[in-house]
């Protein structure tokens, strides 16, 4: 095994992880915290990601910049969504599952949205780092994927700090274990997972900038994601976001090991046989309580 | 009174042949109109659209104005047996031609060989292979056995590199085209005496290509081959480039460079790629009639957001639905074993050049391209329109160029 190409295979993981974690977050909020399956996660990812491209093209703007301007206009988004999924299940006391339909609704609505607005070719982005390599030594920094590690964790480090540090953060993380304590306490549950699914939404949308820079986007690709986004903030721990991260770079480590080493066939089952093992000896995940 | 009942029934008979006559005649398929292919699918089907177009001004086929029947199969082969079904049993549709790519044609062929259809298709590599459906035909010039004829241009394009390359490495997608051109390609490099050094397959759902593009670069390979769908055509490339990927000749049968939104996205980072195409805009290759398509297609194609260079699927798709008009008009009615029969039997002219099908449906003789890419400096459309950015290596007919390597030294 050379040296080389294990400090590559390691570095790829990490890189990897950075955008696992961006993708997911949102759900360990959401899911995790929220108890919200959201499974049309993956098509506000994809929103994310024709926003910045759109700017992109007609403008030359960095797509980070766009998802920075575009947050507060998806998290209105998730607040509203979230309005409507309590009007229309959580209210009438029906279980989290019966909403799937909803998300279910809302991911194929997105989806030929965007083909409607868009056509169903590739897009991608254009900026200075894409294609730049930074080299130390044998180890290779693309920065087609550094760029995005960096930003999601920022975005990661900077949801845990906030919903460690704060008071709303801590309602946040109080919403998911008791409800009914919440809003004996003066707080009212409703508001603190209205702006927390904003939140959630928020992140998408971060996301999808980050997965232009990667890859070319098309409308329906938001389907391969469903798996990921959900398997990887159970493995970390039900609505934990230092989980989440953990969980990531579980996935993407082994991701890019196997890939490297044993044939990139053999890959998700290797992630995804890692998922069920950790569950079989944490069946509530890595930092899950 | 005899008279007047004679004259009622003359026109009553007169005015149901006349019905029958306007009748529209009814050609099914399922279109990859969304999902991974859905952009060449659209671009296929705006061709095909063309030429029911350009036969329906000069009225119809059979005295009968041509109507489409489709259906999106959104690149999803579990859809294509229900649709086709559909089509069959509840449009009713006269004939069918095929969905675009070898992962949609599969399950349809079944279906056709069910209820006995004559069946032109477009696109897969050797989906028929193991059906030998006798009514099967396939537009896409990979020759009689279609999978070696695919990659053999890229492998006689390496050996006449000087030293001869020893080493190849092989990738591609885990999904049905992939599968096959890779199969296609280890017999060329069978015959070529290459060394296998690399031979794997990755998820379609890859996201980094760095780590395989790093492990193919850990085996030292002479010759890099690649079978991939449009997002690992790009991922591959780029990574190739991040990596610095060094080798004496990279590319492969990689679906997605050919086509207008690829060719700008990369850009310069396909400079030195040694790639599969059908059409080239070359000094060297010239089909009667494909210029003047193009010049129709590019503007309709600009105006849907489809493919605007129109080089990959969309004269083709056009072809395939000539041959199919010219043959049943040859035939005269809709027999499906008469209009299979006069496919085999005769040769076309169409706009990518003459037809002739083998017994197995697939091109009498095989033409794919092998194109090495240069001095592209941008990412505009412009550039690609002109020659001397696809310079055809192979076949002879056609070359206009010697190739350039090593991949890594002659980037641009």
């Amino acid at each position: 095994m050379s040296g080389s190409l294990f400090a590559n295979a390691l570095v790829s993981g990490l890189l990897l992880a950075g955008f696992y974690a961006a993708v997911s977050v949102g759900i360990a909020i959401a899911f995790g915290m929220l108890d919200v399956v959201n499974i049309a996660h993956p098509a506000f990812i994809l929103l994310g990601s024709y926003a910045a491209s759109v700017a992109n093209s007609a403008f030359g703007i960095d797509p980070i910049l766009t998802a920075a301007a575009l947050s507060p206009a998806f998290f209105a988004l998730g607040a509203v969504l979230y309005r409507l999924y309590h009007a229309s299940f959580e209210r009438r006391g029906r279980e989290p599952l019966r909403g799937l339909a909803f998300f279910f609704g809302i991911l194929f609505v997105t989806e030929v949205a965007l083909i409607l607005a868009f056509g169903v070719d590739y897009r991608s982005v254009n900026t200075g780092y894409i294609g730049t390599t930074w080299r130390f030594g044998a180890v290779d920094l693309p920065l087609r994927l550094f760029v995005p590690f960096v930003v999601s964790l920022a975005m990661t480090v900077g949801l845990q700090i906030f919903l460690s540090r704060t008071f709303f953060g801590r309602t946040v993380l109080a919403v998911g274990q008791d409800q009914v304590a919440l809003h004996l306490m003066g707080v009212d549950p409703v508001r603190v997972k209205q702006l927390a699914f904003g939140i959630s939404i928020a992140t998408a949308g971060v996301a999808g900038a980050l997965l232009v820079i990667i890859q070319p986007v098309q409308p329906s690709l938001g389907r391969e994601y469903i798996g990921l986004v959900f398997a990887i903030p159970v493995l970390g721990g039900m609505g934990s976001i230092a989980g989440t991260l953990v969980g990531a770079a579980v996935l993407g480590i082994a991701t890019s090991f196997t890939a490297t080493f044993f044939g990139p066939s053999w890959a998700p089952a290797v992630s995804f046989g890692v998922l069920l093992l950790a569950l079989a000896f944490r069946p509530s995940g890595l930092f899950g309580r | 009174m005899e008279r007047s009942h004679a004259r009622i029934a003359a026109l009553v008979l007169a005015a149901s042949f006349s019905a029958a006559a306007q009748e529209p005649l009814k050609i099914g398929f399922s279109m990859s109109l969304t999902g991974p292919l859905g952009g060449n699918g659209r671009a296929a089907l705006l061709a095909m659209q063309m030429w029911a177009e350009d036969v329906n001004t000069k009225g119809g086929l059979l005295g009968r104005p041509v109507k489409f029947v489709y259906y999106d199969d959104q690149t999803n082969p579990a859809n294509v047996p229900g649709l086709y079904n559909k089509l069959l049993d509840v449009d009713k549709v006269d004939l069918i031609v095929s969905s675009y790519g070898t992962n949609v044609i599969a399950p349809a062929i079944p279906v056709a060989m069910q209820r006995k259809m004559a069946f032109m298709t477009l696109f897969g590599t050797n989906p028929n292979g193991r059906f030998k459906y006798d009514r099967y035909f396939q537009i896409m010039p990979n020759g009689p056995d279609p999978a070696v004829g695919l990659t053999k241009g890229f492998f006689e394009v390496a050996m006449t590199m000087d030293p001869k390359p020893s080493t190849v490495a092989l990738v591609g997608a885990d999904a049905e085209y992939p599968h096959a051109a890779l199969e296609g390609a280890r017999t060329n490099v069978k015959a070529a005496g290459l060394k296998v050094v690399y031979d794997k397959t990755y998820p379609t759902t890859t996201t980094d290509f760095t780590p395989i593009v790093r492990a193919i670069q850990a085996t030292n390979p002479d010759v890099v081959f690649v079978a991939s769908y449009p997002p690992d055509s790009a991922g591959m490339i780029r990574a190739a480039n991040e990596v610095a990927l060094k080798t004496r000749q990279f590319g492969g049968a990689m679906i997605g460079v050919q086509y207008a939104n690829l060719k700008t996205q990369l850009g310069p980072l396909l400079n030195g790629v040694v790639a599969w195409e059908v059409y080239a805009p070359e000094p060297t290759i010239k089909f009667p009639g494909v210029e003047q398509f193009l010049a129709r297609y590019q503007p309709l194609a600009a105006a849907q957001q489809l493919d605007s260079l129109g080089f990959f699927l969309p004269p083709y798709a056009y072809a395939m639905m000539q041959i199919v008009g010219e043959a049943v008009q040859r035939v005269g009615k809709i027999d499906q074993a008469k209009i299979a029969e006069d496919i085999h039997s005769h040769e076309f002219s169409t706009v990518v050049g003459n037809v002739r099908f083998a017994k197995n449906g697939e091109w009498a003789e095989g033409r794919p391209l092998y194109v090495q890419y240069r001095g592209i400096t941008g990412n505009g459309l412009e550039e690609w329109k002109k020659p001397g950015h696809e310079i055809v290596l192979w076949p002879k007919q056609w070359k206009s160029g010697d190739l350039r390597q090593p991949f890594d030294q002659n980037r641009k």
